[in-house]
């Protein structure tokens, strides 16, 4: 039986933000190399919909809205009725799934499990794919450099 | 004379039928997957995603697919995708200041913090055919060079400390969404800039030329133009806090324009604002002079009954499902409204021969 | 425990479950006085079975919600937040506003439409301790002769009745029962 934990709402969106950006195929895979499978009730089965991003008039000014964009969603409970919450960007409703039972897992004394066999897994290979393109950024990077001229001298 | 027609199921059917296997094309050749349409002819998914207004890369290669490559109608399938899905809320405005840039340039500050970052661009290539790409071949890695980690700060925040631009204050006002609701004029300068990321490239590209060369003209440079993917967070109501729904990637573009000032604003710079999803950077800048145009009366300038500088006439010709919906009806079947109109060029000639008949005839 | 509160009381099937219920609320608003059952929904305190039914309907994070008097209270906002994902706010934005009819009043802080846009108007649920067939003769669209219900103030209605084609519209609920009262409908007292 687990028990349901302290955790900071920080800590709470740091991880539900990660499984909502994680590239699904990634998710399932550290999900099913976990070997975790927690009976659980929906609450609310998944569904997919869209949310309405909004951007600010020159980046810094008035709210205008920009476009949809697609999000699958769900709720459920663990046996011992702790609730976790799944929002993932596209449309993948095992995706949503995973990231409820990680999201209510991560409440419950089982969270440093999950932690080291999905969210720093997950954490790792997000933190290389954006460095990566970083680092390909970077080397696109104009160096200046000024010639001189007859006449400055 | 009022007749009824039906039929036509038969053909429709079998129009269907030869659509398919048209789309499919050649058997003999390997057919493609969402996937290699996704990463091979992603800039056209950007745009599919950006009019059709709805950020889902693997829909939009799927519409491509359907389409058989025609844009219109891609985007035409993604917005009518797009209206049954339940809208589960609104995001919080997305930060693009913290874009995780893979491209980022100005053409006004050579030596801005961050510097200047190419990217993947088409700019400097030489538009050449490349016929290695007609036969397979493996691409070599793009050189790396040491990544930055700090986010990239708006240039425009640079000449903010002068105040010599025109600020764009922060507020929270709730934006009008012309989804939602049917556009009224005036509008707004929120609705103004949904309507032109969601308008026709071709249509925003043609008006934001047109300032360029004389209509309306606001000499715009581009202070700056950024690529990458930004985090989009939305406060969820059963928790009571944000978090990230995930991650898009977007163009930004900011002009600064020369203004000389007016009855009621000092000389300064002003600014055109794009926001786009997706690689889309033609549209941002063209969205980005546009929405200057637009800005005549907000900042106290002339009307100069430039095409660019009307509203009504800008944003009811933007949208290509729009227009393409209007335009393309008229070939479908007008048999009845044909035939009333040949009965009264009829009548008319009839008349008219009538007139002159006993003339002649007196003569 | 407020969150089994917070995320039970659900449609169990919610397309079946709106779909019927939102069959009743279109009847019993296009037949002003008819009495319809309307579950599906088992909200919080104080809300009823009806009202609870027509807010998980009706309600999105398009439509904004007023919560009256003892209807506001912490457990019915976590459950509609989590059920519609509405925005609550004041009277005077209301789409929808839900409680005992003292406490929605007074009438005139509702939005009823513009001319061009008569549907940018308020719902009122009004949550009634009866409601029944014998009270005030409604007469107008919808209506065959004359019907009968009971009604909380038949001034107030009369008032928004003359508004036409403005005002806002309403929905009576009591337990599991539901009438309705569109703006177009003509009210007299007695019979």
């Amino acid at each position: 039986m687990v028990e349901q934990t302290e955790f900071s709402t920080k800590a709470r969106r740091a991880w539900m933000g990660l499984l909502a950006r994680a590239p699904k195929e990634a998710l399932a895979d550290v999900w099913d190399k976990a070997g975790l499978a927690p009976a659980f009730d929906w609450v609310r089965a998944p569904e997919i919909g869209g949310v309405m991003v909004r951007g600010r008039a020159g980046g810094t000014g008035a709210p205008f809205n920009l476009g949809e964009m697609t999000v699958t969603r769900c709720t459920l409970a663990l046996q011992d009725g702790t609730i976790g919450h799944g929002y993932v960007q596209g449309r993948s409703k095992s995706g949503a799934e995973v990231a409820a039972l990680v999201d209510a897992l991560m409440q419950t004394s089982g969270a440093d499990h999950v932690r080291s066999q999905v969210i720093e897994p997950l954490e790792r290979l997000m933190k290389d794919a954006k460095l990566s393109r970083a680092a390909k950024a970077a080397a696109t990077k104009v160096e200046f450099f000024t010639m001189v001229r007859g006449e400055d001298k | 004379m009022y007749v009824a027609v039906k039929g036509g199921e038969k053909a429709i059917e079998n129009a269907h039928a030869w659509l398919a296997e048209e789309r499919r094309g050649s058997p003999d050749v390997a057919e493609l997957s969402i996937a290699q349409i996704r990463e091979q002819l992603s800039l056209a998914v950007n745009r599919v995603m950006a009019e059709g207004s709805l950020f889902d890369p693997d829909l939009a290669a799927l519409a491509i697919k359907q389409a058989r490559g025609d844009l219109i109608e891609a985007i035409f399938l993604i917005r009518a995708y797009r209206t049954t899905l339940p809208r589960f809320g609104y995001t919080n405005p997305v930060e693009t200041a913290e874009m995780a840039c893979d491209r980022r340039i100005s053409a006004t500050f050579k030596d801005a913090p961050g510097g200047q970052v190419l990217g993947p661009t088409f700019d400097y290539t030489h538009r050449l055919l490349d016929f290695k790409l007609a036969a397979d071949g493996e691409v070599p890695a793009a050189p790396e060079g040491a990544a930055r980690r700090e986010p990239t700060p708006h240039i425009t925040e640079f000449l903010k400390g002068e105040d010599i631009i025109q600020d764009e204050p922060a507020s929270e006002d709730t934006p009008g969404d012309l989804t939602r609701q049917p556009l009224e004029f005036p509008s707004s300068r929120p609705l103004r800039l949904q309507s032109l990321t969601r308008g026709d490239e071709g249509f925003v590209l043609g008006m934001a030329y047109s300032t360029q060369r004389g209509y309306a003209r606001n000499h715009a440079f581009v202070g700056e133009l950024r690529i990458g993917k930004v985090a989009v967070e939305m406060v969820i109501p059963e928790l009571g806090f944000a978090i990230d729904l995930g991650e898009i990637e977007l163009t930004e573009c900011e002009t600064v324009n020369q203004f000389q000032g007016s009855k009621t604003e000092p000389p300064q710079f002003t600014r055109g604002y794009g926001l786009v999803f997706g690689q889309s950077e033609r549209k941002a800048i063209s969205m980005a002079l546009v929405d200057r145009a637009l800005r005549w009366e907000e900042l106290g300038e002339d009307y100069l009954g430039a095409a660019a500088q009307d509203e009504e006439f800008v944003l009811s010709h933007a949208d290509n499902i729009q227009a393409t919906g209007f335009l393309e009806h008229i070939k479908l079947p007008h048999y009845v409204d044909f035939q009333s109109e040949l009965e009264l060029v009829r009548k008319l000639r009839r008349e008219a021969e009538e007139r002159i008949t006993p003339k002649e005839a007196a003569e | 425990m407020s969150t089994q509160v917070q995320y039970s009381g659900g449609f169990g099937n919610a397309p079946i479950d709106a779909a019927h219920a939102f069959r009743a609320a279109m009847t019993v608003m296009a037949k002003p006085g008819q009495i319809r059952t309307l579950r599906g929904a088992r909200p919080p305190e104080p809300l009823s079975v009806a009202a609870g039914t027509l807010l998980l309907t009706l309600c999105d994070p398009d439509t904004g919600v007023y919560l009256a008097g003892r209807a506001n209270n912490a457990e019915v906002q976590r459950w509609l937040s989590f059920h519609t994902g509405a925005p609550f706010v004041t009277a005077e934005q209301a789409d929808f506003a839900v409680g005992a009819w003292d406490d929605l009043m007074p009438l005139g802080a509702y939005r009823i439409g513009t001319p061009e846009y008569p549907d940018r108007s308020a719902t009122l649920i009004v949550e009634c301790d009866v409601l029944h067939g014998n009270g005030a003769a409604l007469r107008g669209p919808g209506i065959q002769d004359t019907s009968h219900l009971s009604l909380p103030d038949i001034a107030a209605l009369q008032g928004n009745a003359l508004l036409y084609p403005l005002g806002c519209d309403f929905f009576f609920t009591c337990g599991e029962q539901v009438a309705a009262l569109p703006r177009s409908t003509q009210i007299t007292a007695g019979t």
